[in-house]
């Protein structure tokens, strides 16, 4: 049984018992609209420098024209030398990550190596190609390991490509633009982070899905130095008020205690031979 | 991403393509371009390798959807692996494109990717095989493949010649994607060339500037 799947073995060929699920709950909205998901809008980049990699992402989640989540996480952890940045559906993004990070995790436990990146790219390939696109994930995934610097990609559909220079989401247009000016190979970590730091800039100022601030993560071999945010955005709203109540604001009129009446239905005991 | 998977009958990242194998008196050179598109109008990637290396004197273009086409190589790889493994010498040629075929055969309703196979073997020496979208494999002395070969058929009808040397195959080749790179908007970036014989691989890659210009660039 291959290491890196430790929760079960896939069962052979794709599961779609979620969409029944679905099509119950669609009956429940009786013809009115369904919740959108969350989907990050997002633009999210990474370039490879001479120490290592630095991957940038915008903080904005929406919801249709409603921003969620000024302050989304689009970095996630996967392993201590692994980051990766998703863009997509939000839930999506979450879960496939959280799920990579954890099977690295007890992989290394078991084998008593550091993952390498590639095996977190073929994990998530495996993943989501056997999902043929239902899980609505493009993912960045950055990280040094002892072979070097590697930055891949990984589509929806579980096509992977080994990139220089890349940017993911409905912004990736504008930052691709400024990548592809700037980029230049072997690059010192200032350079890096200027350039990756622009490209979401202009992702955020030409798309609608990308705003607020922009999160900037550095790996290299001593570490990794998680900046969050890198950049806050200048327009910032300035509350007047605080929204939190202390107990007490809405007064009690009255209180009414209902014991539960529990009885012992069964009652066993087991010694523990601890000799 | 979803609004840029318009019109194109591959869902996600498709291989756009050209990809082409010929024989030599020796050898086999295969080749490609190397752009990956989405959509028809998006190039996703100016530098995606399209030709894959299965065993050490075998290798594999890819044409149609680039995640069944990197899924489906990725299995062929690992059996071709276990395979000799087993049988305790090199695989052949055949060998390798039937583990394609079966694998593209056995799942046609699923499945949206053809290959060409080409390497050198001790039994049969050099050889090139196609492996269509359906599972049909067959075994050609040259071979084109992908959307950008429909340019190039007259161009390979016309100036394929058997027992080439091998710098002429190399030129043949070289040619024969710089025609299909130019008339069609999915294939593009750089060629990618691989020579294979009996005493090696070669990589060769053309980038975009240095390709062959013919009359009207």
């Amino acid at each position: 049984m291959a290491l890196s799947n430790v929760f079960e073995t896939p069962a052979a060929g794709f599961n779609f018992d979620n969409t029944s699920r679905n099509a119950a709950l669609e009956g429940l909205f009786d013809g009115g609209q369904t919740p959108k998901p969350m989907k990050t809008g997002t633009t999210i980049a990474g370039v490879v420098f001479k120490d290592g990699v630095v991957l940038g992402a915008d903080t904005r989640a929406t919801s249709s024209e409603v921003v969620a989540d000024k302050m989304c996480a689009k970095i996630h952890y996967i392993a201590p030398n692994i980051y990766c940045c998703g863009a997509g559906t939000a839930a999506d993004t979450e879960k496939t990550t959280d799920i990579l990070s954890s099977n690295l995790t007890i992989f290394s436990l078991n084998s008593g190596r550091n993952p390498r990146v590639i095996m977190a790219v073929s994990i998530l390939q495996d993943m989501l190609y056997r999902y043929r696109g239902q899980i609505g994930a493009n993912l960045i995934l950055g990280g040094v390991d002892c072979t070097g610097n590697h930055l891949y990609t990984v589509g929806p559909y579980g096509s992977v490509n080994k990139v220089p220079y890349l940017s993911m989401g409905s912004g990736d247009l504008a930052a691709l633009g400024i990548l592809e000016d700037g980029f230049k190979h072997d690059m010192e970590l200032e350079e890096a982070k200027e350039l990756v730091r622009l490209a979401i800039h202009a992702g955020i100022m030409s798309d609608l899905g990308s705003g607020n601030n922009i999160d900037i993560c550095v790996i290299t071999r001593q570490g990794v130095d998680y900046i969050r945010p890198y950049q806050v955005s200048e327009y910032k709203d300035n509350r007047k008020t605080k929204y939190k109540y202390r107990p007490g604001t809405t007064p009690v009129l009255t209180e009414k205690v209902v014991r539960l009446k529990l009885e012992v239905v069964q009652e066993s005991m087991q010694r523990m031979d601890t000799a | 991403m979803e609004k840029r998977c318009t019109d194109s009958q591959v869902k996600g990242v498709s291989t756009g393509t050209t990809i082409l194998a010929a024989t030599f008196d020796g050898g086999v050179v295969i080749g490609s371009d190397s752009r990956a598109s989405i959509g028809g109008e998006y190039v996703s990637s100016k530098t995606i390798n399209k030709v894959i290396q299965v065993h050490d004197r075998i290798f594999s273009c890819m044409a149609g959807s680039l995640a069944d086409a990197q899924a489906v190589t990725k299995a062929a790889k690992f059996h071709l692996s276990f395979h000799s493994v087993q049988m305790e010498t090199p695989p052949l040629v055949i060998a390798a494109a039937s583990v394609l075929k079966e694998l593209c055969y056995k799942n046609k309703d699923e499945l949206q990717a053809g290959f060409i196979t080409a390497g050198w073997d001790r039994k049969n020496g050099a050889q090139v095989y196609v492996v269509s979208l359906g599972g049909m494999l067959i075994r050609q002395p040259v071979t084109i493949g992908g959307s950008g070969s429909t340019y190039i058929y007259g161009y390979v009808d016309a100036k394929y010649k058997p027992n080439m040397s091998k710098e002429e195959c190399l030129q043949f080749a070289t040619n024969a994607l710089a025609l299909a790179m130019g008339r069609d908007n999915v294939s593009g970036g750089v060629a990618h060339l691989v020579v294979v014989t009996e005493s090696g691989v070669e990589h060769v890659v053309v980038p975009g500037d240095k390709l062959p210009k013919f009359h009207d660039e």
